[in-house]
C-alpha cells in the first residue's frame, strides 16, 4: 500500500479514452414506454444468456401461460427461459438467432389472451435472506439486460473472497440511439431504485453508486427525488463512449482498477444496469419474471421510433410494425447499439433478453468504404480513443499477420471490444474485427495446448500404470 | 414484409467523418497562409519552386503505383501534402528542377520504397530534402534571398523586408548569430555582419516579414497560427510541437543565447510543427511523443551549436524519426489492469 494513494486516486485513475459519436437519442427520447401485442407466433430461444443452453421443459402441442417455465438448465451459469404469452407450443424447432445462427426455440401460437401461470406470486424481499433473493433471481430468468445478458444471480453470487462494498447501477446508457434505460429511468424510477436495493441485499454491499451520463439531466432529477437512502450516491458522467462499460465505470466512478483478466468483484464491486434492477424490482413485486423488456426500435428509416415493451420471442418485423414500419431503405439491421450491436441478416429474430435496441440504419449511415487490407497512416486515434490504454493498430496489425505473441505481449485479450478505434480511425481500418478475430484465435491455440497437454499426460499415466502392474 | 438485404458486418456500425484524405486537406489548409505570403514575398521564383515541388511528389508517387500496379492514392492528398512542406523547406530561388527531383526523390524514396503511406520510417519531405541538401548544396545555399534588390522590389513587402535585410547585411539570422556568438567561426563575417547585432532585432522580421529563410520561413507567426488550428482541430498532437520547441528554447537559454531568436529563426516551428507531427514518422503513444519531442529538442540544439552548419532541425527530425520504432517498442502506455507496465524483455 502506498500512502496517499487514495487521494489522488479521483483523477489519475480516470480512463481518458473513448469517442463522441453523435448520440441520435432525439429519435425517442421523448416517446414514452407502450407496450406492443406480440404477433401470433412467438420464437422464444432457448439460449438468451452467457453460459449452458436451457433444455425444453415443454412439448408440442402443450398449454402454456405468461411465465411459465418452458426452458431450464441445471448448469450453474445458466438462466430459465418462460413464456411470454399464453397459448399452445406448436414446435421446437431450429430458429434464427439474432446473436447469429440459428438455435433451438420453442415456437408459441398465441392465443391474445395473455393468462398468467397462477403460481406467479410477489415476494417479500425485505423478509427474505439473501441466498433466497438469488434464488427467486434465477428463478426469474434474470439476465443483465444491457445487452451482455450474464446470467444475474451469478453475478449476485460473488465468492466469499471477494467481499463487495459497492453496487453500480449502470444508467449510462452510452451507447447512441438506445433510450430504453432513459426511460425506464423516468418511468419507473420507484421500480429501479428498489431494484438496486434488492441486488445490495443479496450481494450484501453497504453502499451504491447511481451512474448517469450528463445528458440525461431528466432522469437524474427524477432519480434525486426518488432516492432517499443515504447510502446510494447519485453520480453523473461525462457524456462520452463507453462510459457504460464495466470496467470504465468502475474506474471512473471510484477511482478502482479491475485486474487484467478479473471481474469488477475482484475490486469489490457489482455493476448492474438499471434495466436489470428494474426488472428484478417488478418480479419481486407482482411475480411476473422476465418475459418482456424495453426495446428502443430506431433509426432515421423507422416511421415512428418508438421505446416498445416487447414480449420476448416477437420478431424484429413485428417490432418495427409496431413502429409504423420502414418509410425508406433500411440498410442495415442492428440488436443493440451502433457501437457494439450486432447487425442482423433477418427480421425473422426474436427479440431476445439482451435486445436492448433495434436499430435500422439508412442506406446512406450505412455506407463506408473497408479498405482490402487494413492500412495504417499510424495518426495514434485509436491509441487515444482507447479506454484500456492499448495499441489497437498494432493488435490489429498483429492478428492480421497472425502474430501471436507479439499481441499476446501488447495484452489483445485487454481489449472489451467498445469499438473506439474502429470508429475514431481516419482509415476505415476494422481494427475491432481484426483483435476479436486474434483473440479468439489465441483462445483456441490455448484450448490446442491444453490438450495436447492433457493427451501427454493421460498418455504418461497410461504407460506408469501398465509398468506397476 | 417483403425480403430485403441487409448490409452484414461486425461492430461499430458507424464511423467518425475523418478521412485521410480530410485530415492531409486539413494540414493543407493550415499551411495555406504561409504559402501564399511567401509567394507574395518571393514572387514568381516561388511559385517555380512550389509549383515543380509538388509536381516532382506526385510524379515519383504515380510512377511508383503504376509500375507496381497499386491503386493510385493521389486522392488521398498526402503526396500533395509531401510536395507542399518539401517545397516550404526549400531556399526560393533554388533551381526548379531541384526543386522537381526532391518531390520525386520524397515520394519515392521516402515513402512509396517503404510500401507507401503509413510505412515510411523517415519524413518524406525531409528525405527529399537532404537529398538535395547534399547532392546540390552549392546551389542550395545560392538559392537563398542575400540581398534586398534581389527580386523582393514592388512586392506589398518591400519595405518591411529591406529593412530586415539591411539589418542582416546578407546572411541569414541563424548564420549571422552564429558569428555574433562565436567570433572565432569568422573574424569577418560573411557578407560583412555587424558583430554587434542584436538577436532582439531580428524578432519583427522574423514573426512578419523573413526573406532571408526558404520558402516556408517567411513568417513565424502565420506558421504559429497554423499550428494553433492543427492542435485546435486536433490534427496534430499540441505535446510533439511544444515540447519540442520548448526545449531547444529552455537548452538555448542555458547555452546563454537568446531563446526567442532561436525559436522563430530557422526552420524549427515550420520542423516542429509541420515535419515533426507528421503521423507515420513519430511515436503513436502520448508518452513517446513526449520523448520524441524531447529528444529532438536536444538534437536541433546540439547540431545547432555544436555543428558546422547554423541549423539542424533537418537532420535532427530525420534522426529522430530512426529512433521511432524503437521508442513505439518500449514505451507503450500502461494497459489498464496490469499492474506494472508490460514486460519489454521479451524482444529479441
Amino acid at each position: 500500500m502506498r500512502i496517499g494513494a487514495g487521494i489522488s486516486a479521483g483523477w489519475r485513475k480516470r480512463i481518458r479514452g473513448g469517442v463522441h459519436p453523435p448520440d441520435n437519442k432525439h429519435y425517442t427520447a421523448e416517446k414514452p414506454i407502450t407496450r406492443m401485442e406480440a404477433p401470433e407466433l412467438v420464437a422464444i430461444p432457448l439460449s438468451q444468456h452467457i453460459g449452458a443452453p436451457c433444455s425444453p421443459k415443454v412439448g408440442r402441442g402443450d398449454r402454456v401461460l405468461v411465465g411459465t417455465v418452458i426452458g431450464d438448465s441445471e448448469a450453474f451459469v445458466s438462466a430459465p427461459v418462460h413464456s411470454s404469452v399464453s397459448g399452445t407450443v406448436r414446435e421446437i424447432a431450429p430458429h434464427p438467432h439474432p446473436v447469429g445462427g440459428e438455435s433451438p426455440a420453442v415456437i408459441i401460437e398465441n392465443d391474445g389472451l395473455y393468462e398468467r401461470d397462477p403460481s406467479l406470486q410477489p415476494l417479500p424481499w425485505e423478509d427474505m435472506e439473501p441466498e433466497d433473493i438469488r434464488r427467486a433471481v434465477r428463478a426469474a430468468g434474470m439476465v443483465g439486460l444491457g445487452g451482455a445478458a450474464f446470467p444475474t444471480h451469478v453475478k449476485l453470487a460473488p465468492p466469499r473472497e471477494f467481499p463487495i462494498d459497492t453496487v453500480i447501477l449502470n444508467g449510462a446508457e452510452c451507447e447512441p440511439f438506445l433510450t430504453a434505460d432513459y426511460r425506464l429511468m423516468l418511468e419507473h424510477t420507484e421500480e429501479v431504485v428498489e431494484g438496486l436495493r434488492i441486488i445490495m441485499k443479496a450481494v450484501g454491499a453497504p453502499r451504491a453508486v447511481i451512474a448517469v451520463e450528463d445528458n440525461k439531466p431528466l432522469a437524474v432529477r427524477k432519480l434525486a427525488e426518488v432516492v432517499r437512502d443515504p447510502a446510494i450516491e447519485l453520480r453523473t458522467l461525462r457524456t462520452r463512449y463507453p462510459q457504460g462499460a464495466e470496467k470504465v465505470l468502475v474506474t471512473n466512478l471510484l477511482g478502482r482498477e479491475v485486474p487484467s483478466g478479473g471481474l469488477p468483484m475482484h475490486v469489490g464491486v457489482v455493476v448492474n444496469n438499471v434495466g436489470t434492477a428494474r426488472a428484478i424490482a417488478h418480479y419481486f413485486r407482482t411475480g411476473l419474471p422476465l418475459v418482456e423488456r424495453v426495446v428502443t426500435v430506431t433509426g432515421s428509416v423507422i416511421r415512428e421510433p418508438s421505446n416498445l415493451l416487447v414480449p420476448l420471442g416477437t420478431s424484429f418485423a413485428a417490432a418495427v410494425e409496431a413502429c409504423g414500419g420502414f418509410m425508406s431503405h433500411p440498410a442495415k439491421v442492428i440488436m443493440g447499439g451502433p457501437m457494439m450491436g450486432l447487425a442482423q441478416h433477418t427480421l425473422e429474430v426474436p427479440v431476445v433478453k439482451g435486445t436492448s435496441g433495434i436499430v435500422v440504419l439508412s442506406d446512406q449511415e450505412a455506407a463506408y468504404e473497408i479498405p482490402r487490407e487494413p492500412v495504417c497512416i499510424r495518426c495514434g486515434r485509436c491509441v487515444e480513443a482507447c479506454p484500456m490504454n492499448l495499441i489497437p493498430t498494432y493488435l490489429a496489425t498483429f492478428s492480421y499477420r497472425e502474430r501471436w505473441e507479439e499481441a499476446r505481449r501488447l495484452s489483445i485479450n485487454d481489449c472489451i471490444e467498445c469499438g473506439c478505434c474502429t470508429y475514431a480511425c481516419p482509415t476505415r481500418n476494422p481494427m475491432v474485427q481484426l483483435i476479436k478475430f486474434g483473440k479468439a484465435e489465441l483462445a483456441r491455440l490455448k484450448a490446442a495446448e491444453e490438450r495436447r497437454a492433457r493427451d501427454r499426460e493421460a498418455n504418461a499415466g497410461k504407460e506408469g500404470g501398465g509398468g506397476s502392474n | 414484409m417483403e425480403a430485403t438485404r441487409f448490409i452484414i458486418s461486425t461492430s461499430p456500425h458507424i464511423r467518425d467523418p475523418i478521412t485521410t484524405r480530410k485530415i492531409m486537406c486539413q494540414v493543407i489548409v493550415a499551411l495555406a497562409p504561409v504559402t501564399l505570403y511567401s509567394l507574395v514575398i518571393h514572387g514568381v521564383h516561388g511559385f517555380y519552386v512550389i509549383a515543380s515541388s509538388i509536381a516532382g511528389a506526385l510524379l515519383g508517387e504515380l510512377a511508383v503505383q503504376k509500375a507496381r500496379r497499386l491503386p493510385v492514392t493521389l486522392d488521398d492528398c498526402s503526396a500533395l501534402l509531401t510536395g507542399l512542406l518539401l517545397a516550404l523547406t526549400l531556399p526560393p530561388r533554388v533551381n526548379w528542377w531541384i526543386a522537381l527531383v526532391a518531390g520525386t526523390v520524397a515520394t519515392v524514396l521516402g515513402k512509396q520504397i517503404f510500401g507507401g503511406l503509413g510505412h515510411n520510417l523517415f519524413n518524406p519531405a525531409l528525405v527529399g530534402r537532404a537529398v538535395a541538401f547534399v547532392s546540390w548544396a552549392a546551389y542550395m545555399t545560392a538559392g537563398y534571398v542575400k540581398s534586398a534588390a534581389i527580386g523582393i522590389a514592388n512586392t506589398p513587402a518591400h519595405k518591411a523586408i529591406e529593412k530586415a535585410v539591411d539589418v542582416a547585411g546578407g546572411a541569414s539570422p541563424l548564420a549571422a548569430m552564429k558569428i555574433v556568438y562565436d567570433p572565432s567561426l569568422s573574424p569577418v563575417g560573411p557578407g560583412g555582419v555587424p558583430h554587434g547585432i542584436q538577436a532582439s532585432s531580428y524578432y519583427k522580421p522574423l514573426l512578419l516579414a523573413n526573406p532571408w529563410g526558404c520558402l516556408g520561413e517567411v513568417s513565424a507567426l502565420l506558421l504559429v497560427l497554423g499550428g494553433i488550428y492543427l492542435a485546435v482541430t486536433r490534427i496534430i498532437d499540441w505535446r510533439i510541437p511544444v515540447i519540442y520547441v520548448g526545449t531547444v528554447a529552455v537548452l538555448t537559454a542555458i547555452t546563454g543565447r537568446d531563446p526567442l531568436f532561436y525559436t522563430l529563426a530557422g526552420g524549427l516551428l515550420i520542423g516542429a510543427i509541420f515535419m515533426a507531427t507528421d503521423y507515420t514518422t513519430s511515436p503513436l503513444a502520448p508518452r513517446g511523443k513526449v520523448i520524441y519531442a524531447l529528444g529532438l529538442g536536444l538534437v536541433t540544439w546540439l547540431l545547432r551549436f555544436w555543428s558546422n552548419n547554423p541549423e539542424g532541425v533537418m537532420f535532427a527530425i530525420l534522426f529522430m524519426n530512426g529512433l521511432v520504432p524503437i521508442i513505439d517498442r518500449y514505451i507503450l502506455p500502461r494497459t489498464y489492469g496490469k499492474v506494472a507496465r508490460p514486460k519489454e524483455a521479451s524482444g529479441p
